[in-house]
């Protein structure tokens, strides 16, 4: 027992002192010849994993273009909603770009680049429920991903009766909802117009929208090479078109002309 | 060395969602522990004492649930079974997954307890007149519990340990509010490790207890004739 408590106590101290100051993420990002990137691998058609697991959408192609302009390859790791800021914070991975949305909590951890893409967020269900605005969520079943901005916001807005429903990752918040154990679901449009494609049992229609989310790369805190080299390679991309043509890929719509942080 | 600042104050903000975090996480905990010990003596029963044809049905749900995942179970029950029109509540869904896995754990070790008992014993007791439940009860039940008790005990451990997952679907349980805290305040190694004390101690108290239940839970009374 005494013998085990030292070995726990041995490990957390280890724990602690490995986080020891270490050179610029970006001159190591050049020297491995690698962008270390979180995305999503359920949250289409931003980041998923294709019939042959082969990660596509909208945030894939963000991240290698990122990438072939810095000059490096792209190592992808899979992450939820709820993982993602952790990943970035122990330095698993080098940037989010996975559907990341910005709010005062985040942007206390970590720091955010220009948008690149944009979506909203609302409260779907099925078309003979009488849902038009928040007041009316009361005495009802809303599922929503944990930690996620549609949450916060969620949490913010709902009124006292509403049965708000946290899952861990949007699989599971949109298999509540289809699955008939909530009547509603907070989350972005893309996703439902994703999951409407499948052609589910249950049908989602709009009942409000919530908030525009614009999508951002996120960055570590005191990476400032790194940021600007991220905000350089956006802007370029926006300029030459490339990012209206992933939208129009993607998201089957242009990039908003006032996008903007 | 870069210096790490603790701050526990982001997770104190959160204690009423951590205080109901560690009450579901004994409601768990002792639903599971009721349900599975009935459901596992049950069993055991089934396995040890009826005719061998009707011994099937429980050791095929014993197996069933003994080579599946109890992550896969439980979405089983929460996820799946809307489709046959059975919708039960993330809670609902997670108290039967439990007591289903449990209970099948459970059975296994009685039945080794159960296998120990002597037929010396058995014989004894049936020629002094008792009758077969008696006999079951006193002299192979209670005996077999004693035996196998403290890898009982350790099965509720573990139990309470795997009610962690119930998380996954919406159960607001002790994993639940860490994560909840987490998704809030980014402080993860802060929220964690409180998560993981509490856990912890749980656990440590919950064994230090059921190891020393037996003592008063299975006293053997003088048994009197039929």
């Amino acid at each position: 027992m005494r013998k085990g408590l030292i070995i726990i106590f041995a490990a957390l101290a280890t724990t602690l002192c490995s986080v020891a100051a270490r050179a610029d993420t970006l001159d190591d990002i050049k020297a491995a010849k690698k962008l270390r990137v979180a995305v999503m691998q359920d949250y289409p058609p931003f980041g998923f994993a294709g019939p042959d697991m082969q990660y596509m959408g909208i945030d894939i192609d963000v991240a290698n273009e990122l990438a072939r302009r810095l000059g490096v390859k792209v190592e992808l790791t899979p992450v939820t909603g709820a993982n993602r800021i952790p990943y970035l914070q122990t330095k698993k991975v080098d940037l989010i770009i996975a559907c990341l949305g910005k709010n005062a909590e985040r942007a206390k951890v970590i720091d955010f680049s220009a948008p690149y893409a944009a979506e909203y967020e609302g409260i779907f269900g099925t078309s003979e429920l009488k849902v038009s605005k928040p007041a009316d969520l009361a005495g009802h079943s809303i599922s929503v991903s944990r930690g996620a901005t549609e949450d916060l916001q969620l949490t913010n807005l709902a009124p006292a009766g509403a049965d708000i429903r946290r899952f861990e990752d949007n699989n599971g918040t949109l298999s509540a909802f289809t699955s008939g154990q909530v009547d509603m679901v907070a989350t972005g449009n893309t996703a439902i117009m994703t999951l409407m494609k499948k052609n589910p049992a249950r049908k989602a229609v709009l009942k409000f929208k919530m908030f525009d989310e614009p999508a951002y790369v996120g960055v570590n805190k005191g990476e400032a090479r790194l940021m600007q080299t991220v905000n350089d390679i956006i802007a370029k991309l926006r300029a030459d078109g490339t990012l209206n043509t992933l939208s129009l890929k993607w998201l089957e719509a242009p990039l908003s002309p006032d996008l903007h942080d | 060395m870069a210096t790490i600042s603790l701050d526990f104050s982001a997770i104190f903000n959160y204690t009423p969602v951590l205080l109901r975090g560690i009450f579901l996480t004994i409601e768990l905990t002792l639903v599971g522990a009721l349900g599975g010990f009935v459901v596992g003596v049950l069993c055991a029963w089934a396995r040890t004492n009826a005719p061998p044809r009707a011994r099937y049905p429980f050791v095929a749900y014993v197996e069933f649930i003994r080579n599946t995942p109890f992550l896969v179970q439980l979405f089983f029950l929460f996820f799946g079974l809307p489709s046959l029109g059975i919708r039960l509540s993330g809670f609902q869904a997670s108290c039967l997954a439990i007591i289903l896995n449990t209970g099948a754990y459970n059975s296994e070790i009685m039945r080794a307890g159960i296998d120990a008992t002597s037929k010396g014993q058995i014989e004894a007791a049936a020629s002094l007149g008792l009758t077969r439940v008696l006999i079951f009860f006193h002299v192979v039940l209670v005996p077999a519990l004693k035996r196998v008790w403290p890898a009982l005990a350790s099965q509720v451990v573990l139990m309470m340990l795997d009610s962690s997952v119930c998380s996954q679907v919406s159960v607001e349980e002790l994993t639940f509010a860490g994560s909840f805290i987490q998704s809030r305040n980014f402080r993860s190694f802060e929220t964690y490790l409180i998560i993981t004390c509490i856990y912890f101690i749980l656990s440590y108290i919950a064994r230090r207890f059921l190891l020393k239940s037996d003592e008063w839970l299975l006293v053997r009374r003088k048994v009197t004739h039929g």
